[in-house]
């Protein structure tokens, strides 16, 4: 019998472990399918546990800047929402980017364009990788697929957030946040202490330094230049870094694979079907998306004869898995999309299809 | 072992927390589980239904297409997921509203009528653990120590007065239940 196991939801598990990592403020705005983030947050009354904050903005608008402000006093700040709600968060998220700050924000992915539906996808990773906001800037992104990982990612996220003062995303969806698996949680940690903060954060000017300034302005070109190449080193060495990846039986694989969150669970499944047809599948599951592990798929591209990059989505990922296969083998899509998630059995059609008939 | 289970009816007939008490039941055995419900507007009021699975090994996908038991408590849940059981599999059913019974003789059939014992007993909600109980007797893949404990685990302690009620509509369910088809050995 295992004790040290609760059963929970994702976004259960994500706000518990939000508590339990010290976190020093929540503020969010409800949303199917995370809207369990914020409920269970507000049950759990963890300004009784830790003094931490849990606030229902007034929009996510709001949400955003709330992020903004806290994350510049060096507080440890987060939000989640679900699609829609991410989009009207996009310009603060840019600022957040452009100011440098450490922030950590959770998307549980629905369907769209638009309100579209409250059912799982994974059609923002274009949205999440690529930038989401206006100008040059990346979001570090990662893709749990699990309850435990829901939880775990947190303040993984937090680390890198503080890190590389950047801000970072969960990217889930409505499958992982809604489902119930076994998790096990991290003994409590304290928050941060006032002398624990970083020497950036705007907490009073003390007479030995000079003034912290939080701004994502500066007018002029050539500074807002090196700015940006600041900007770019900082994705460079990210880039170097940071991948996180996980492999499933792909030794002796002919056919790759590549999925992330809940599609790489399934494929998993389609993978085991796949073999018991004597088709020698493998997979590799991205768990960071940005960076997105290139390098690893590049080297698969030299062994298998081709890739199926299956999502949630109309062919988003597709797009980075190719360019790090840059030719070498085909590589094709299958995704099921607006809300609907594919079952094993289509994954393994998709792939005979697809890579195997051609 | 794997056991790859789908449970489905109306909103209200206790399908998700039935799920739950299995899954915390598996946790309490020290076997891997996964719950993935049915989740929006069609729950309110409509069709809700939920993955269960329970194994020794970490699992894959939570979201399936085939199952090895179906526990089907109305009509459209039987239209639905009738033809996804694998065969060899295990259909468990409430006759209470069912006007189309199962046809396959690919799988093993049984009823159990636990809406008409629900009320019978006089606790119209113990109904989802009387069909949880006929489901064990057909496939014992947890201890009923265990389906206790989960039980006590699920159950918010305001509940856990209701613990033995809900121990008793087990052991009616396991009793009750009858053989519709079941397929001869090979």
């Amino acid at each position: 019998m295992d004790e040290d196991f609760v059963l929970m939801k994702g976004n259960e598990a994500l706000a518990e472990a939000a508590i339990r990592a010290g976190v020093d403020g929540y503020f969010g705005y409800p949303i199917t399918p995370q809207s369990e983030v914020m409920e269970y947050l507000t049950a759990a009354r963890p300004w009784e546990r830790t003094g931490m904050v849990v606030f229902q903005a007034e929009s996510e608008v709001a949400a955003i800047n709330m992020l903004y402000g806290g994350a510049g006093a060096g507080k440890r700040v987060m939000t989640s929402s679900s699609s829609p709600g991410i989009s009207l968060m996009q310009e603060g998220i840019s600022y957040i980017a452009g100011a440098e700050l450490p922030v950590v924000i959770v998307n549980i992915v629905r369907g769209g364009p638009g309100l579209g539906t409250i059912q799982p996808a994974q059609s923002d990773y274009f949205q999440a990788t690529k930038g989401g906001g206006h100008g040059d800037y990346h979001l570090l992104v990662l893709a749990p697929s699990s309850v435990q990982e829901m939880a775990d990612f947190v303040e993984l996220a937090f680390d890198l957030a503080f890190k590389y003062r950047n801000p970072v995303m969960i990217l889930s969806d409505g499958a992982i946040g809604q489902m119930m698996e076994k998790v096990k949680f991290k003994p409590q940690k304290p928050r941060w202490r006032d002398d624990e903060l970083p020497e950036w954060a705007t907490t009073g000017k003390k007479p030995d330094r000079e003034r912290n300034i939080i701004t994502s302005l500066d007018l002029d070109p050539y500074r807002q230049e090196r700015f940006n190449r600041h900007l770019q080193e900082k994705y460079r060495k990210m880039r170097e870094e940071e991948v996180r990846f996980e492999t499933f039986q792909t030794e002796d694989a002919e056919y790759l694979l590549v999925a992330y969150g809940t599609s790489a669970r399934i494929c998993q499944k389609a993978v085991q079907l796949a073999r018991e047809e004597g088709i020698r599948a493998g997979l590799l599951r991205p768990i960071t998306l940005y960076p997105f592990p290139e390098k690893e798929i590049a080297a698969l591209a030299g062994r298998v004869k081709a890739m199926l990059s299956v999502e949630m989505s109309a062919g988003q990922m597709v797009e980075d898995v190719r360019l790090a296969v840059n030719g070498r083998v085909p590589v094709e899509h299958f995704g099921r999309f607006g809300g609907v998630v594919p079952s094993p059995e289509e994954i393994v059609e998709a792939l005979k299809q697809k890579l195997i008939n051609d | 072992m794997t056991e790859e289970i789908i449970i489905a009816g109306f909103g209200g007939q206790g399908v998700l927390s039935m799920g739950k008490i299995l899954c915390y039941s598996g946790v309490m055995q020290g076997k891997e589980v996964s719950w993935m419900p049915s989740y929006g507007p069609e729950m309110r009021g409509g069709t809700a239904n939920v993955t269960v699975i329970i194994s020794d090994e970490r699992i894959s996908s939570p979201i399936l297409n085939a199952f090895d038991s179906a526990i089907i408590l109305n009509q459209q849940s039987m239209d639905k997921f009738e033809p996804k059981v694998k065969p060899g599999g295990v259909l468990l059913y409430d006759p209470n509203g069912i006007t189309r019974h199962p046809e396959r003789r690919d799988i093993n059939i049984y009823r159990c009528n636990g809406a008409e014992e629900a009320a019978r007993m006089g606790a119209i909600r113990s109904f989802n653990m009387i069909m949880l109980g006929a489901f064990l007797k057909i496939k014992p893949i947890v201890e009923l120590e265990n389906v206790l404990k989960g039980l006590k685990k699920s159950l918010p302690e305001r509940y856990h007065h209701l613990i033995p009620q809900n121990e008793e509509a087990i052991h009616r369910g396991m009793e009750i239940v009858e053989e519709v088809y079941v397929m001869e050995k090979a």
